[in-house]
């Protein structure tokens, strides 16, 4: 492979490192469980944990078989992650806009801030319980920070010759929210509905290790429970698998977006 | 009676003198071009005259009122177009009539022959970024004069483009001045642009900016009938145009000298 003149590795020596880094995981994992250096109990081999999922793929286990934990996860996981979108984008756009509401809101949110999603749990288990709302709550603290933050930082530094252009074209405030400001933060927005999704992907399996009666995280603390080291692997493959879906879909969205406008 | 008033006008930026008193009356379907050294202020008078800034001193008056913010019956021309990236052609130019709540039929057709004069049809479902500068300035235009205002603001509007396309524009913009009349207020650094455009063209000093002078070029073209040549560079030749090119630029030149010494 010739070097690319900018010295930066080309796409395929990116793809043969991303490989190799991969196999060494695999290979050093595998080697440690299977010379018998950490017990297959504390650690089974990759193929263990393959046969595992792909068992637990028809087979249930905690009152249910994978998919149908994924799908569980999923659906609170989609209405924890879509009100918290539903209120954060209106709430920064609106904070982006009117100065007021800005200094209203800006101290609450700093000081709920560094609460950490799962410190929600507790709380949410006591105010919504353990079916879907408490874990729903916890999504909803996990997501709705990054959908606020970047909508409003969307709003905040929009070009003002697009504010100014509206104005002289006789628009009423409404209408440069809903056709000006929205729009023009649409980037912002987006890449706050990725790391929303992200953060709000990993609150839900933390809420429901603790809270709920199914899903991927309540499987996993089942499998604990009957030491099924292969189970647990099972479930954290599972997760990163769909989590990497979600953030591959708002990827593409927001290629999308930029394409739209020829930023890409 | 669309008559643009600057009455004693001054501002200040954080305790700067931007402007310290300019007074220019832009007479009904006239077009005045403001020339002057960069920072010399005059972006801020077209501003004020939007109603996007607002004097320190003095007023600001269109027609007989006072102006108090931005409004439809002032068009303004961005020098950076200022087109909404997230709109087609067509719902660019469409916002301000939909603004003015024109009927859907007429807006349909005020839309249909403004893009025709601005040379765009076939382009109503293309985004800005799909055009090329040229064009997307003739958009910018089309969008301001669809809403046939009384008062055309125009802030350097072709200082983005290349100087072919730069030539091309401004024989457009004469054109439309010709048949459809407006009173405009034309913010520019290029002379020739002034000269060739303007019915006056007024000169500020460099900061603070106040009016240095105000030269009729109207009565010259009249006299020398300039408008029957269609080309630029054909009355660019006249010596007519040259000799006030050059008294332009002498009083320009003296400003500039002030800056460096």
């Amino acid at each position: 492979m010739t070097p690319r003149p900018d010295g930066r590795p080309s796409r395929a020596e990116i793809w043969v490192l991303g490989a190799a880094g991969l196999a060494t995981f695999f290979g050093l994992w595998a080697a440690l469980s299977g010379f018998g250096f950490v017990s297959p109990r504390f650690l089974p081999s990759p193929a263990a944990v393959a046969m595992r999922g792909i068992f637990l793929l028809a087979h249930p286990f905690a009152g249910a078989s994978l998919p149908v934990h994924v799908l569980s996860s999923l659906g609170r996981y989609g209405l924890g992650f879509l009100l918290g979108a539903c209120v954060g984008v209106p709430l920064g756009l609106l904070m982006g806009w009117y100065r007021l509401l800005d200094d209203i809101v800006t101290p609450i949110f700093d000081a709920l801030r560094f609460v950490a999603p799962i410190a929600w749990v507790p709380f949410a288990a006591l105010w919504f319980g353990t079916g879907i709302g408490g874990p729903v709550m916890v999504i909803f603290a996990g997501a709705f920070p990054p959908c606020l933050i970047n909508a409003y930082r969307g709003a905040r530094f929009v070009d003002k010759k697009f504010l100014e252009a509206a104005r002289t074209l006789g628009a009423g405030n409404l209408r440069i929210i809903v056709e000006v400001l929205l729009p023009a933060s649409v980037p912002s927005i987006v890449a706050g509905l990725r790391v929303g999704a992200g953060l709000g992907w990993q609150s839900l399996v933390g809420a429901e290790l603790i809270v709920a009666s199914s899903g991927v995280g309540y499987m996993m603390v089942q499998g604990q429970s009957a030491v099924s080291t292969t189970t647990v692997l099972s479930g954290m493959v599972a997760i990163g698998i769909v989590g990497y879906l979600v953030d591959l879909v708002l990827r593409e969205i927001q290629t999308a977006t930029q394409r739209r406008r020829g930023l890409a | 009676m669309s008559t643009i008033t600057f009455d004693k006008v001054g501002r200040i930026f954080d305790s700067v003198t931007a402007i310290e008193e300019i007074n220019l009356h832009v007479r009904d379907k006239e077009f005045v071009a403001i020339v002057g050294p960069s920072g010399c202020g005059k972006t801020t008078c077209l501003r004020m005259a939007a109603g996007l800034d607002f004097p320190s001193s003095g007023e600001v008056r269109v027609g007989e009122r006072k102006v108090a913010g931005p409004g439809p019956d002032r068009a303004v021309v961005f020098q950076q177009f200022a087109l909404f990236p997230w709109k087609s052609v067509y719902d660019n130019v469409d916002f301000g009539l939909r603004n003015k709540r024109v009927p859907a039929s007429e807006r349909r057709d005020r839309i249909a022959a403004v893009l025709k004069v601005m040379n765009l049809e076939g382009y109503e479902r293309s985004f800005p970024h799909q055009l090329s500068g040229g064009m997307q300035q003739r958009v910018a235009i089309a969008r301001a004069y669809v809403l046939d205002p009384a008062v055309l603001l125009m802030d350097e509007p072709f200082g983005a483009l290349d100087a072919q396309t730069r030539v091309l524009m401004q024989e457009e913009l004469v054109r439309l001045a010709r048949v459809n009349p407006r009173t405009v207020l034309f913010i520019t650094h290029g002379v020739e642009e002034a000269v060739y455009l303007a019915d006056r063209v007024a000169i500020m000093t460099r900061r603070p900016g106040r009016i240095k002078e105000i030269m009729d070029i109207r009565s010259v073209r009249e006299a020398e009938r300039w408008d029957n040549r269609t080309r630029i560079e054909d009355v660019m030749d006249l010596e007519s145009f040259v000799h006030l090119r050059t008294a332009i630029w002498r009083s320009l030149r003296e400003e500039k000298t002030k800056e460096t010494t």
